[in-house]
């Protein structure tokens, strides 16, 4: 959405919220990876996992630890 | 061995912009291109089937090499879209052509199924001599042009795509192929009852990272680079998707052949259709690997290696 900032609350869909589409949601994996040193197998490759910032960081914490 | 021998294709003669379909789906035409790089596709009439565009883009694929029917030793034809599930359109594009004992297959894979038509017929031509793949689909008999159902109606168009794999002479030899199938995430991308059904945001995801690792594997099983095809062809499904396989190889997006902005996703009708405008575009024969790859329900997903052949008649 350009020209405006897109702030989702924990439970708001990320994608909902046109923070992310199809392609970015690709980056934003690849950036979880990159960023906190995990592996997201293709069985986890589903947008459901990624659809709320709280879904993301439960699934970042479980991965971490 | 096995060789490419020729190409054919056949694309319905109505034409559906993105000005014309846009209304029905609640969305905007310039909003579709934008998402999915079409800008018109073509849809089969009321009395076409899925086997008589198949027909066509067959016998497109015969003419060219001046082969007959009756020569063939087999056809597999790839079409998730067929209005009769059993028996598939196999039987009858092989009726159509005069024939009534060559073996004729279905493969009811959409979008990956002409890939795997392929495979198939490399490792059969040996025994059987010349194979035909065809890879034919009616999807606007699969998708609600509402605006419920716009995230497939948008993409989603009728074709067909055929080609000749011959155990003795071609313009470029199969040297090999991956397929693969995860089943576990089957139902992100489906037809039941008669409708598409498909999780775009999923299905992206998946195929941004299983094509690249496919075609990876692959050359790197034969010992090539990824600079080393002179083209990569694939399955037509979104042009982000295509630019996006490009990026995460670090191939430049111009070795990849795109026609999707004329046709739309003809599904598993794609790869040969744009194997077939490839060929026309490019008839000397080649100098350098020639890479395919798809992705699809199943989920299926694989790439083949085709190699020049210098000595070989084209």
């Amino acid at each position: 959405m350009k020209g405006s900032t897109i702030n989702p609350g924990p439970d708001e869909s990320l994608f909902e919220s046109g923070l992310l589409d199809s392609f970015a949601l690709t980056d934003f994996v690849s950036g979880l990876e990159d960023e906190f040193g995990i592996s997201v197998p293709d069985s986890d490759l589903s947008a459901r996992k990624f659809d709320t910032i709280r879904k993301v960081a439960a699934y970042v914490t479980a991965k971490v630890s | 061995m096995a060789f490419l021998r020729a190409f054919g294709s056949h694309l319905p003669s109505r034409c559906v912009t993105n000005e014309e379909l846009a209304p029905l789906v609640g969305a905007d035409a310039a909003w579709i291109l934008d998402v999915c790089g079409i800008e018109e596709r073509r849809y089969a009439a009321d009395e076409d089937t899925v086997a008589s565009l198949g027909l066509a883009a067959t016998q497109d694929c015969l003419q060219k090499v001046g082969v007959a029917p009756a020569d063939l030793g087999m056809i597999l034809v790839a079409s998730g879209s067929s209005d009769r599930f059993c028996p598939g359109p196999a039987s009858q594009l092989a009726a159509a052509l005069g024939l009534t004992s060559t073996p004729a297959l279905d493969i009811p894979v959409a979008s990956c199924g002409s890939l795997i038509g392929l495979a198939l017929a490399a490792q059969l031509a040996p025994k059987l001599g010349l194979v035909l793949v065809v890879g034919a689909e009616i999807m606007s008999r699969r998708i609600d042009r509402t605006p419920e159902g716009k995230d497939t109606a948008i993409l989603f168009g009728d074709g067909a795509g055929a080609c000749l794999v011959d155990a003795h002479s071609g313009f470029a030899r199969i040297a090999d192929s991956i397929l693969c199938t995860d089943g576990a995430a089957s139902e992100i991308l489906k037809i039941e009852n008669n409708r598409l059904a498909m999780e775009g945001l999923s299905v992206i995801l998946q195929a941004s990272r299983k094509i690249p690792r496919a075609i990876k594997d692959l050359l790197s099983r034969n010992s090539l680079t990824l600079a080393d095809p002179g083209v990569y062809l694939l399955h037509q499904a979104n042009r982000n998707l295509i630019e996006r396989v490009a990026g995460a190889l670090k191939v430049p997006a111009e070795r990849f052949f795109v026609n999707i902005a004329r046709y739309g996703n003809t599904s598993s009708a794609s790869l040969l259709i744009a194997a077939n405008e490839w060929r026309q575009a490019n008839s000397d024969p080649p100098t350098a690997p020639i890479v395919f790859s798809a992705f699809g329900t199943g989920l299926n997903w694989g790439a083949l290696l085709a190699l020049p052949v210098r000595e070989a008649a084209a």
